[in-house]
This record gives structure tokens, sequence and C-alpha cells, in this order.
């Protein structure tokens, strides 16, 4: 694809603010973990970009590698927080962020 | 304007309208199926940019595994509608200001320089971002981090039992 890398990285800066903007404004625990996801995509996005620039010299794949071991660790990540909220939910009854405050002084 | 071109603002488009609607859906069941769609378009962008091995890790991984769980915890907690913002009146617009902060000073950092970073090589040859070429830097130069990560993924796994099993006798 032979547009420039600026562009795609501004789309990977768009999807990164509008994960932010979903662990900001939603109070359902779920759902922000879903834009916690939208974001580390958005930093894989970056990484390819780059990746693509640099392309012929012989470095440029390491990017490539480096995503890989991202999408593992998310979804490492994933599993471990579900649980989590499986868990609270358990004990509280409720995903909204808002009402599990047990530790508020 | 070249196909490129246009291919690249129409994925734009559909990731950026789809992770809006899963911003705004009130149903996380929704939010959950148009994260799928943006996972599935990004993975094109992946696709067009070189990183075949990628796309399909991405489509699997995310798209399938990572969105099923998902799916699965949605519908084992049961649906539950939500309302947008926080228990103080000021968060919701606090939020989208500081939002818009944050995508205006990206702009100008990324686009705003002098000149735009350019793209990559023209033709690259299949090689690039093939599984093969992927596998064969992932099983030489990367092995010792390959193998860390297996281990993380069990750890994560035996993890996720722990956390959720129910304890059979409490105090006893």
């Amino acid at each position: 694809m032979n547009v420039p890398t600026s562009y795609i990285i501004a789309l990977s800066g768009v999807l990164f603010s509008l994960g932010i903007l979903g662990v900001l404004i939603r109070r359902n625990t779920i759902v922000i973990f879903m834009s916690i996801e939208l974001m580390l995509n958005s930093a894989n996005l970056a990484f390819i970009a780059f990746a693509r620039m640099l392309a012929p010299a012989a470095d440029a794949l390491r990017g490539q590698v480096i995503v890989f071991f991202i999408i593992a660790v998310a979804a490492a990540e994933v599993a471990v927080g579900l649980a989590l909220i499986v868990a609270i939910f358990r004990n509280k009854e409720t995903v909204n962020i808002d009402e599990v405050n047990s530790l508020q002084g | 304007m070249t196909t490129d071109l246009a291919l690249f603002i129409g994925l734009a488009a559909i990731s950026i309208l789809t992770a809006i609607s899963m911003l705004l859906s009130r149903d996380s069941i929704y939010s959950a199926l148009f994260l799928v769609l943006n996972f599935l378009a990004v993975a094109t962008l992946y696709l067009l940019l070189n990183a075949a091995f990628i796309a399909m890790v991405q489509i699997t991984v995310y798209a399938g595994a990572i969105m099923v769980l998902f799916l699965f915890v949605i519908m084992l907690l049961g649906p539950s509608r939500d309302t947008l913002g926080g228990p103080f009146r000021w968060q919701l617009p606090a939020a989208i200001l500081l939002g818009l902060g944050l995508v205006a000073e990206l702009a100008i950092s990324i686009l705003g320089r002098g000149e735009a970073l350019p793209a990559g090589a023209t033709s690259l040859g299949e090689a690039f971002g093939s599984p093969s070429s992927v596998g064969k830097l992932l099983f030489s130069e990367y092995l010792v981090p390959f193998e860390i990560t297996s281990v993380l993924l069990l750890v994560a796994m035996v993890g996720a039992i722990i956390l959720t099993r129910r304890k059979k006798r409490e105090g006893s």
C-alpha cells in the first residue's frame, strides 16, 4: 500500500484516543476492558506501519515480531482480566465500576 | 486519488466508525460485535501493509479467541444497561474535551511536521511478512522470548482458573 506512513500513524493515534475516551466515559467494566484492547490494537497498527516504512531493511521484520508478542500478552491479559471481572461479579453482583468501591476511605 | 489512498480512507473510516459505535452502544453485546468489525478492518490494513502472518494472527486470536471470551463473559453475567458518564456531571464533557485535546496534539505532532513520513518501498516481494520469514525470526533470534510467552500463557490460564474457582467449603 502506497500511503504516507504519517496517515497510518494518525489513524493509530485516533483509535488510541477513542480507547482512552472509552475508558473515561463508560461505566461497564467489560466495555472499559474492550477499550483497553482497542488501545493495544492501535499500538500494533503503529508497529506494523513503521515496519512497512523501513521495509527493505533486514531489521524491519522485527516490528512484526514485536506485534506477535503484544498479541500473545493481550491474550493472557484478557484471560486474567475477565476472570477478575467474573470474580468481582460473584461478590458484588455488578459490573458497574462505580459500585466497586470497597477500598474507598 | 490513487486506489491505495481510497482503500486506506475506506478502511480508516470503517475502523473509526466502529470504534465510536462501540463506545456509544448501550448494550455490551453490540459493543463486542462492533469491536470485532474494528479488528477485522485493522486486519485488512495489516494485509495491505505486507503483514500477512500478523493479519491472520489478528483474526484468529483477537477477532476469534479473545472476542469469543468477551461474548462468553457478557452472556454469563447477563445483559446490563449502561449509562454514559460517571457519578459527576462534569465527567462526560471533561472526558470528551480531554480526548479531543489528545487527538489535536497527536495530529499536530504527526501531520504538522514539515514533511510527511514517506511510504515504504513500492515493491517488496511476498517474502516480507510471510509466515516463513516471521517464523524464522521467531525461532532463531527471538526463541527465548517466544518460550517465555508460552510460560506466560500457561500462568494466565492457571490464574484464570484459580480466580474463578468456587471455594468448596468456606471457613470449615
